[in-house]
C-alpha cells in the first residue's frame, strides 16, 4: 500500500492578527432619558453593554480563527475604566488579547469618531493586523464613521456596512448591506470592514470561556501615550427627547386620505 | 433551555469538575441566582434553580462515583431534568413526618407513599427522593434516593394550578411498589434527614439571591415609576409619603442583602450556616412580600393591569 502525501492547501488568506474594536454602550433595551441641562442623557446607574454591532464584529473574528483564517485575535476599546468589562466580554467570547485606550471619566462622551479613528490607526501601527473589524455603528450616537474614517487614515480599502464576508485568493469579498440593496465589492488586505447586524450571529459567551477570559491580558494606555488629540471637535448644544407622537386620524376611504395628507402639507 | 444552559456550563458551576462541572465554590452560583431572577418569568428562573441547588446538592456531595456519573453528569450537562421529593400532602415543613416508606427487599427498595409540591415534577427525569428507610428516630430513619420518574409505579398525577409562577410544572406524584436498585441509595441509609436539611441551605441561598435581586428590580422599577407619574402637580415620587416609603424599603432591602452576602462568606469559611440561611430565607420571603405589596399600591390603577410588570411581580 502506498501512502500519498497530501498536500493540505492552506487557507490563501495568510493572516496573521485581527484588530477589533468594541464599545461600551447604554444597553439596547434601556428607556434613555435625557439629561436635566439638556447637553446628553443620563448614564449613571444605567446599565451598559457592548454595541451590539461590535458583538457581530468580533463574532466574525472568532470565525475567521476558527477557520484558521487568522492566528491571533486583538481586541480594543477606548473609554472610561468600565470599558475593561466590555473588552472582557470579547474575550470571553473568543478573542486573545485586549488593549484599553482608557480616557478619564465622564469625558467618554466627548470621544468622537474622529478620536477614535485616529487611536485606532495608532494601534494598527503597533499591532500590524491584516484586517480590522469594527461595529458599522455605535448605537449611542449612530455616527457610522468610525471605520471609514480609520480606513482613510490608514488608506486601506474597507468593507463597510458587512452583510457576508469571505475569503478568496488574499481578498475579501464582502456583500454590503447599502440603501438600493445588496452590493458586491472585492478588496485587498489589509482592509477594514465593519460588520453589521446580519453578518452573523454573536455567540454567548460560555462560562468556562468567561472564567478563561479572566486570564487573558488586557493592555492598558492612554490617548496621550499614542500621541492622539482626543479633543471634540464637533461641539453638542442641546438633547431633546423627539416630539411625543399625537393622535392618528381615521379616514373612510383613499380619496379623503389623498385630500386629508394635501391639507396638511405631507404631499 | 436546560440544554442551553448546559452546553453553555451554567448548570454546573459549584459541581465537580470530573463530572463536567466548573468548580466554581457558591458564590458564582449566588450570583448565577441573582442574575436568573431578571428573566421576566419567575417559573423558569425556579426550574433553573431546582436542577441547579435544589436536587442536586446532596447528590453531588455523598452520591458515590457510579450514581453521579449515571444521573450527576447527564444533570450538568442539561440533558436530563431533576426534581425534588420531599414535601407530601401530609407534611411540607413537617419533614420529619413524611410518610413515604422505602423497604429493602434483597438489591432493591421498593417505595411508597407520594410526593406534593414539586417542582420540574412533570417533565423531570429523575427524583431526589426522601423516604423512612427504617424503623426508628424520625431524624434518624430516612434516607435520600434518586428515582428514575419512568420507573414503573411512578404516576405523576396532576399538574398543580397556582397563583404564580405559572411556566413552571409543580406536580403531585404517587409511588406505587415503586423497585429502584440499591445503589440509587445516596450516601448513608439514615442520614436522609441530615443530608436534606443540608441540602436546603443550597436552596436558601439560591432563592435569597434571586428574591434580592426581584426586589432590586421592583423598587428601581417603582422608583421610576414615581417619578414620572404626576398627580395633582406633582410627581408621585415628590409626596413625602412615597419618597420616605421606598426610602425605608431600599434600608430593608440593604439589610437583607447584607446578611446574605454574610451567609455566603461565612459558608465560603466553613462555618456552619444554618442559621443565617435560615434567617436570610425567613427575612428575604418576608420583605419580598412587603416590598411588592407596598410598591405595587403605588403605581396606583396601573399596578393592578397587566400592562406593567408590578402586578407579575406581586
Amino acid at each position: 500500500k502506498q501512502w500519498y502525501q497530501r498536500s493540505v492547501r492552506k487557507a490563501v488568506v495568510s493572516t496573521q492578527s485581527t484588530g477589533v474594536g468594541c464599545k461600551r454602550v447604554i444597553d439596547y433595551a434601556v428607556k434613555i432619558r435625557v439629561r436635566p441641562d439638556a447637553l446628553g442623557v443620563v448614564t449613571d446607574g444605567v446599565k451598559h453593554s457592548m454595541n451590539p454591532f461590535d458583538e457581530n464584529a468580533i463574532e466574525e473574528a472568532v470565525r475567521m480563527k476558527q477557520k484558521k483564517l487568522v492566528k491571533e485575535i486583538v481586541v480594543a476599546s477606548c473609554g472610561p475604566t468600565q470599558s475593561q468589562e466590555t473588552i472582557r466580554t470579547a474575550l470571553a467570547m473568543g478573542a486573545d488579547r485586549g488593549i484599553h485606550v482608557e480616557v478619564p471619566k465622564g469625558t467618554e462622551e466627548s470621544l468622537q469618531p474622529l478620536a477614535v479613528a485616529k487611536i485606532f490607526a495608532k494601534l494598527v501601527e503597533k499591532e500590524k493586523p491584516d484586517v480590522v473589524i469594527l461595529g458599522k455603528q455605535a448605537i449611542d450616537d449612530d455616527s457610522n464613521q468610525t471605520t471609514q474614517l480609520l480606513a482613510g487614515i490608514l488608506n486601506w480599502p474597507q468593507g463597510t456596512m458587512a452583510s457576508v464576508v469571505e475569503h478568496s485568493d488574499g481578498k475579501l469579498k464582502i456583500t454590503r448591506e447599502v440603501d438600493g440593496g445588496l452590493e458586491d465589492i472585492s478588496v485587498n488586505l489589509p482592509a477594514v470592514i465593519s460588520a453589521d447586524l446580519r453578518l452573523n450571529e454573536p455567540r454567548y459567551a460560555t462560562l468556562p470561556n468567561i472564567m478563561k477570559a479572566k486570564k487573558k491580558k488586557i493592555e492598558k494606555m492612554s490617548p496621550e501615550d499614542l500621541g492622539v488629540d482626543v479633543s471634540p471637535r464637533i461641539k453638542v448644544l442641546k438633547v431633546v427627547d423627539p416630539p411625543v407622537r399625537e393622535a392618528g386620524d381615521k379616514v373612510p376611504d383613499v380619496a379623503t386620505l389623498m385630500s386629508k395628507l394635501k391639507e396638511k402639507g405631507h404631499i | 433551555i436546560f440544554k442551553l444552559l448546559g452546553d453553555a456550563g451554567y448548570l454546573g458551576i459549584s459541581k465537580p469538575v470530573e463530572y463536567g462541572g466548573m468548580g466554581l465554590d457558591i458564590s458564582f452560583e449566588a450570583v448565577a441566582a441573582e442574575a436568573y431572577s431578571y428573566i421576566a418569568s419567575g417559573g423558569v428562573a425556579m426550574g433553573i434553580g431546582i436542577q441547579c441547588d435544589i436536587a442536586t446538592p446532596a447528590l453531588t456531595k455523598y452520591g458515590s462515583e457510579d450514581l453521579k456519573e449515571m444521573y450527576l453528569r447527564p444533570t450538568i450537562s442539561g440533558d436530563v431534568v431533576a426534581c425534588l421529593g420531599v414535601s407530601e400532602v401530609g407534611g411540607g415543613s413537617d419533614v420529619a413526618a413524611l410518610r413515604t416508606s422505602a423497604r429493602r427487599d434483597g438489591d432493591e427498595w421498593v417505595i411508597n407513599g407520594g410526593k406534593m409540591w414539586t417542582t420540574n415534577g412533570a417533565q423531570a427525569d429523575w427524583m431526589c427522593l426522601l423516604a423512612n428507610s427504617s424503623e426508628g428516630p424520625v431524624h434518624r430513619n430516612k434516607s435520600l434516593f434518586i428515582v428514575p420518574m419512568t420507573t414503573p409505579g411512578v404516576t405523576v398525577h396532576r399538574v398543580i394550578e397556582k397563583m404564580g409562577m405559572h411556566a413552571s410544572d409543580t406536580t403531585e406524584t404517587t409511588f406505587e411498589d415503586v423497585r429502584i436498585p440499591a445503589n440509587h441509595l445516596i450516601g448513608e441509609e439514615g442520614k436522609g434527614f441530615l443530608y436534606q436539611m443540608q441540602q436546603f441551605q443550597n436552596e436558601r441561598i439560591s432563592i435569597g439571591a434571586g428574591v434580592i435581586a426581584a426586589m432590586d428590580q421592583c423598587l428601581e422599577l417603582t422608583i421610576e415609576y414615581t417619578s414620572q407619574r404626576q398627580a395633582f402637580g406633582r410627581s408621585i415620587l415628590d409626596n413625602q409619603y412615597v419618597h420616605y416609603k421606598l426610602a425605608e424599603l431600599q434600608t430593608e432591602l440593604e439589610c437583607t442583602r447584607a446578611l446574605y452576602h454574610k451567609c455566603i462568606d461565612d459558608y465560603l469559611a466553613g462555618e456552619d450556616i444554618t442559621p443565617i440561611a435560615t434567617m436570610l430565607k425567613l427575612k428575604s420571603s418576608r420583605l419580598v412580600r412587603q416590598v411588592t405589596d407596598e410598591c405595587l399600591q403605588f403605581w396606583g390603577g396601573m399596578g393592578y393591569t397587566d400592562d406593567d410588570p408590578i402586578s407579575r411581580m406581586f
